[in-house]
């Protein structure tokens, strides 16, 4: 999909909604591990926002604070312009977890049934399984269905609502490549209708199709926030790699544009600005050889910025 | 996935409002007692196993008179008392389960997954309860009915008094006992355990046979567990004695500490979601 320009997607859509999120300052600590350190995180009616970030990073600490399953130690979350809970009770926001258990004696069927039961406007129940892809597995035990299938449930019952603001937190783990693939499809459909949607991934190459924006997150922190290209473009230059035969490693570091060295196989990776200094030095001066210069996609925007020691 | 059902014109509604009651329904309700009567496991341990321990010991008993009065002079049998204790096991296993159950379905992450729902989670709490006092109500029922159809004979308020008391009063003792456990050994395996701490209560607090055929010391001992005061309440109507004080502050007693655990245990609990 094409990057649009965050700004634009919301002026276009929502000109005079109140904000599908609004955090500011939102801090929380376990012990002494600072889980979320004062992120700040405004979102537009109508964004698809992805969430990144290594294990570890906040992102799950943070969902859980902006759906109001647990309190900020500091700062404010507003949803809708409401506070979390009234959004959840509203049916303004919904959500699937990773954590979320299901009932294992009930039939897929019966979970949406009572969960629709708890809402005041609903969905049909038959339409959500169907967009889910689980209506042929509707009288199926919960119990005895896959991972996949028990995601997709839990998907279901996020789309009962209709809800303004979708939250996925590792939506499509346990799905093979077909379910992925037809999972983002109906979001996508849904952010046409209006929808909201962040989700957090692993998946680097889900963000970067499916995503508006992408927010990427490192020790509690926001160290990234834009379009795919944007945040691509963070990290400038690009990565030379070669067979070093007898590299002086201390003296590549030193080179001028380089800012990482490392060391893979008999092949050495080095992030630079300027690829093709760096190149001519290496036919000249070195035994150098296998050389290929690539440039940096989101994989190495992820991995410079949430890498030990980078500085965020 | 289909793409049939959305249009693109349907636009996602900002107009919204609060279910009443903390979304407490009937048709959740009704899911609950559904997944109660699905379960095997409850149906013998709840419906079955009182009624089949009332035929099996307490009928034969039929013409063993309870008091002084004999039998033909119109007192009661020991089949009676059996029947009203059986009764009362049934409720107390309902109410145990369902209170277990609450805890167990938190450690599960789906009281998280209510959570994203307007479910309050009171009234979540409140119809757990509810089916199991539902479910509690037809286990003293039938057994009621087994006794009624297999000759034990009572005043209309002998029925109804031992039965609301075995029913309620054993609903609630029992319920907060669950709720215990449930918050001690969270998990699929509570059931079980919480099914054994049942028996054994019962057996100490003479739900299978009178304490007064219990040897002295064990007789002492009973007095002080759980299911004893409830028991003697329960079945005070029948021999038209009265019960105890004791019987009672042992019910309050009980009621009172497992209720205060419960408590701690939850506030403990409340600290993740």
């Amino acid at each position: 999909m094409e990057t649009t320009p965050q700004l634009a997607t919301a002026a276009t859509d929502a000109p005079a909604s109140p904000l599908a999120i609004a955090a500011s300052g939102i801090t929380k600590s376990f012990g002494d591990v600072r889980a979320v350190d004062a992120v700040d995180l405004t979102v537009h009616a109508g964004e698809i926002v992805a969430f990144l970030g290594p294990n570890g990073a906040g992102k799950t600490t943070t969902i859980d604070m902006l759906l109001g399953l647990s309190k900020p130690d500091s700062g404010s979350v507003s949803i809708f312009g409401r506070s979390p809970r009234a959004a959840i009770a509203e049916g303004f926001v919904s959500a699937v977890l990773q954590t979320g258990g299901l009932l294992k004696d009930l039939t897929v069927r019966e979970t949406v049934q009572l969960t629709a039961s708890l809402f005041t406007q609903t969905r049909p129940v038959d339409e959500v399984l169907e967009r889910a892809g689980i209506l042929d597995i509707g009288s199926r035990m919960v119990g005895k269905c896959s991972g996949g299938q028990q995601q997709r449930l839990r998907f279901a019952m996020a789309l009962l609502s209709d809800p303004g603001l979708l939250i996925l937190d590792e939506p499509t783990t346990g799905m093979d490549v077909t379910g992925r693939r037809d999972f983002w499809n109906a979001i996508r459909e849904d952010a046409a209708r209006g929808r909201t949607v962040i989700f957090a991934t692993h998946y680097l190459d889900e963000a970067d199709a499916y995503a508006d924006r992408i927010v990427l997150m490192r020790h509690g922190r926001i160290v990234a926030d834009g379009s795919a290209t944007e945040v691509k473009n963070l990290a400038s230059g690009r990565t030379v790699r070669a067979v070093i035969p007898e590299a002086d490693v201390a003296a590549l570091a030193a080179f001028p544009g380089v800012s990482s060295i490392e060391s893979r196989g008999s092949a050495t990776l080095i992030s630079t600005s300027d690829s093709d200094a760096l190149a001519r030095h290496l036919f000249t001066r070195t035994d150098a050889h296998d050389v290929e210069i690539t440039a940096h996609g989101l994989e190495d925007v992820f991995i410079s910025l949430t890498s030990e020691g980078s500085a965020s | 996935m289909s793409t049939s059902t959305a249009s693109a014109t349907d636009r996602v509604s900002l107009e919204r409002s609060v279910p009443p009651l903390g979304a407490f329904n009937l048709t959740f309700l009704r899911i609950e007692m559904v997944r109660k009567l699905r379960n095997r496991r409850t149906i013998l341990f709840t419906l079955i196993f009182p009624v089949a321990m009332y035929l099996l010991v307490g009928y034969p008993q039929r013409n063993e008179p309870l008091t002084s009065t004999s039998i033909a002079q119109g007192g009661l049998s020991v089949a009676a008392y059996l029947m009203v204790s059986m009764a009362l096991y049934g409720a107390m296993m309902s109410a145990t389960q369902a209170g277990a159950a609450v805890a167990t379905e938190r450690a599960l992450g789906w009281s998280r997954q209510l959570r994203l729902t307007p479910l309050n989670p009171v009234a979540n709490v409140a119809t757990k309860l509810i089916a199991g006092l539902v479910f509690g109500l037809i286990a003293v029922g039938g057994t009621y009915i087994a006794g009624a159809l297999t000759g034990v004979r009572m005043d209309p308020e002998q029925w109804i008094v031992s039965g609301l008391v075995a029913w309620l009063l054993g609903g609630a003792v029992f319920t907060t006992l669950g709720l215990l456990m449930g918050y001690l050994v969270p998990g699929e395996n509570t059931a079980q355990i919480t099914s054994l701490v049942i028996v054994f209560f019962s057996f100490i607090g003479g739900l299978f046979y009178p304490i007064s055929m219990m040897p002295e010391l064990l007789q002492q001992i009973a007095a002080w567990t759980p299911v004893y005061g409830i028991g003697e309440i329960a079945r005070a109507p029948l021999t038209g004695e009265g019960f105890d004080l004791g019987a009672l502050l042992n019910a309050l007693g009980w009621l009172a500490i497992f209720a205060t655990g419960t408590a701690l245990l939850f506030r403990r609990d409340t600290k993740r979601v």
